[in-house]
């Protein structure tokens, strides 16, 4: 193990650095202990210029029910849900089938086809705004979460086949062979002896795509302009707009927008990890 | 069953294997030409029009490219691009430094990374409010703490000489997180008799890890370099947040200042925003093509 373990040092040692730990904690989520003491701390504290201070009183239900009851949040969250939950389906289930084909199969231009999925997901946004936005009005799905959920399903589909085809190389490849010379179809070699194996490979991605797409910004912004279908990132970049000065709200309006990945991230680590650093042990 | 056994094999069971990896391609590949390959090309051919996105495209040839080489906007935005490049990738030795000091096992300790990797997965617009606020003159946390430090207001986003630096370091951030737990991975998969091995040779310290760990890590160190040269050339949210290009487009990078051109109340100029769009692509292109080669390489040795 590296670095030596701390059990080894002297107790001094030992002791400093479980007394540096939290300090070091506290010292690096400074910007978000920050914001979330301020979504709770009430408007006349900032009137009198207490922004980092000990909050006067504790306002949390006030800020939040504020934010909830005179803005928009609650339906720029469902519209996060909207393009966000169909997005994780529809661009896991293509990478199963893409990366299967990839993974299983020897034919030509396998490999062209591979790092073509994998360059398609490393390429500038900007150079698919123009015609992506145009395409999108001109079908009728411009300012509505369908057009946001197609263009993220075909994007993400890059990424997830790079990731389910690793996976799937990983895979024992006599169990595929065996099956195929019993006889057994390469669609029922696909949905009833792969697909049951890929489950981890599924929960990486899913939680994985699910951050990437609530967190996305740019194409919130491109794809839509009206409320009705704008996600909480564009959202809360309109309400700051309106909010001026309004830091408790701001702040308050911020959590509830990172808590759904947030959580997603807590419940799910494990797999999140796991997603995340693919590639980052052997090569 | 015993159909199959009496007639000849048809035409599907003779060519399943050859056709079965099309047809499960097909869905996904659809999807991939229609919004990634096709756009690019559209993209490329726009950038040689005027082109307002609703009239008719006019043919300029290379017309929005000479425009570009007479842009000072252009040279700000390369500029900067660089200067993220460049700092960005202090994320990696930063993310470097962060596992090596969480690599312990002490109790909490699978807490105390996890909190470490929040930054990461919170959306950047909200870390772009976030520093703002930090950055705030007169009352921000930041400029306290650099008014103390220097004796000197300074009110960061406002200012040309500093503006680029002050979203680079709220983009390293989570960039850090980001790197940190690459590393954590891979340290928890160092060959421990290695380690030991050079210990018993009596290397530790600064040598033990630059010779023994580092190379053992190098698998973490190339996703690492992957993810943040993408994305520090792709930053846009954070600009876009914090100072929307500003002071007079000092902190402008390609990304926004092709956003800006071709989508805002600047105008509409999908031509000249394609032609920024181009250049930038082929310098990504770049980056791409390095990390494809070794993969490719990687790859063949499997």
């Amino acid at each position: 193990m590296f670095p030596t373990p701390i059990q080894k040092a002297s107790p001094f040692v030992q002791t400093a650095y479980k007394i540096v730990l939290p300090l070091a904690l506290v010292l690096w989520l400074l910007p978000l202990i920050g914001v979330a003491i301020t979504s709770v701390r009430p408007a006349s504290d900032l009137a009198a210029g207490n922004y980092f201070g000990i909050p006067s009183g504790f306002a949390g239900l006030e800020n939040y029910t504020a934010v909830f009851r005179d803005s928009p949040i609650g339906l720029y969250i469902l519209n996060s849900f909207k393009v966000t939950i169909p997005t994780v389906i529809g661009a896991v289930a293509l990478s199963c089938l893409t990366g299967f084909a990839l993974a299983v199969y020897r034919f030509k231009g396998n490999l062209l086809l591979f790092f073509m999925f994998v360059a398609g997901n490393f390429i500038p946004f900007q150079i698919l705004m123009v015609p992506v936005r145009d395409m999108t009005l001109r079908a009728g799905l411009y300012d509505t979460t369908l057009g946001l959920v197609l263009f993220h399903v075909a994007f993400q589909t890059g990424f997830c086949t790079l990731f389910m085809r690793n996976f799937i190389k990983g895979l024992p490849f006599a169990l595929i062979e065996s099956a195929r010379v019993e006889g057994v179809s390469e669609w029922r070699i696909f949905r009833y002896i792969v697909l049951p194996l890929m489950r981890p490979a599924i929960a990486a991605l899913s939680v994985l795509v699910f951050t990437f797409v609530w967190n996305d910004y740019f194409w919130a912004t491109v794809l839509v302009q009206g409320q009705h279908a704008m996600p909480v990132t564009a959202g809360l970049y309109s309400l700051n707009g309106q909010w001026v000065a309004a830091w408790h709200l701001v702040s308050a309006g911020s959590i509830v927008a990172a808590l759904p990945p947030v959580a997603m991230f807590f419940l799910m680590q494990r797999h999140f990890i796991a997603g995340l650093t693919l590639g980052a042990t052997k090569g | 069953m015993t159909k199959a056994v009496s007639s000849p094999p048809g035409f599907w069971t003779k060519n399943q294997q050859k056709l079965a990896p099309w047809l499960f391609l097909a869905p996904g590949f659809l999807m991939f030409i229609i919004y990634v390959l096709v756009p690019i090309v559209q993209s490329i051919w726009i950038s040689f029009h005027d082109w307002d996105g609703l009239g008719e495209k006019v043919w300029i040839g290379l017309g929005n490219y000479v425009e570009l080489l007479d842009d000072d906007s252009f040279y700000t935005s390369l500029k900067n691009n660089v200067i993220w490049l460049v700092l960005y990738l202090l994320s990696i030795p930063a993310g470097l430094a962060v596992a090596l000091f969480l690599n312990q096992t002490v109790t909490g300790i699978r807490l105390y990374k996890s909190l470490f990797f929040f930054p990461f997965v919170i959306s950047q617009v909200v870390v772009g409010l976030m520093f703002t606020w930090f950055y705030a003159p007169d009352f921000g946390l930041f400029s306290k703490l650099i008014e103390w430090l220097t004796g000197e207001q300074v009110a960061v986003l406002a200012d040309e000489r500093f503006v680029t630096y002050g979203i680079i370091a709220a983009g390293l951030w989570p960039q850090t997180a980001y790197c940190m737990i690459l590393y954590l991975t891979g340290l928890n998969n160092i060959n421990p008799e290695q380690v030991e091995a050079a210990r018993m040779d009596g290397a530790k310290g600064m040598k033990l890890l630059w010779f023994v760990i580092l190379p053992q890590l190098a698998p973490a160190t190339f996703i690492a370099m992957v993810v943040t040269v993408i994305g520090s050339l792709r930053s846009f949210d954070l600009v876009s947040i914090m100072t929307a290009g500003g002071p007079y487009g000092s902190s402008q990078v390609l990304s926004y200042f092709m956003y800006e051109q071709a989508l805002s109340e600047y105008g509409f100029r999908m031509g000249y925003g394609a032609a920024i769009a181009v250049v930038l692509f082929l310098i990504m292109m770049v980056f791409i093509t390095l990390f494809i080669v070794r993969m490719l390489s990687q790859e063949r040795n499997a």
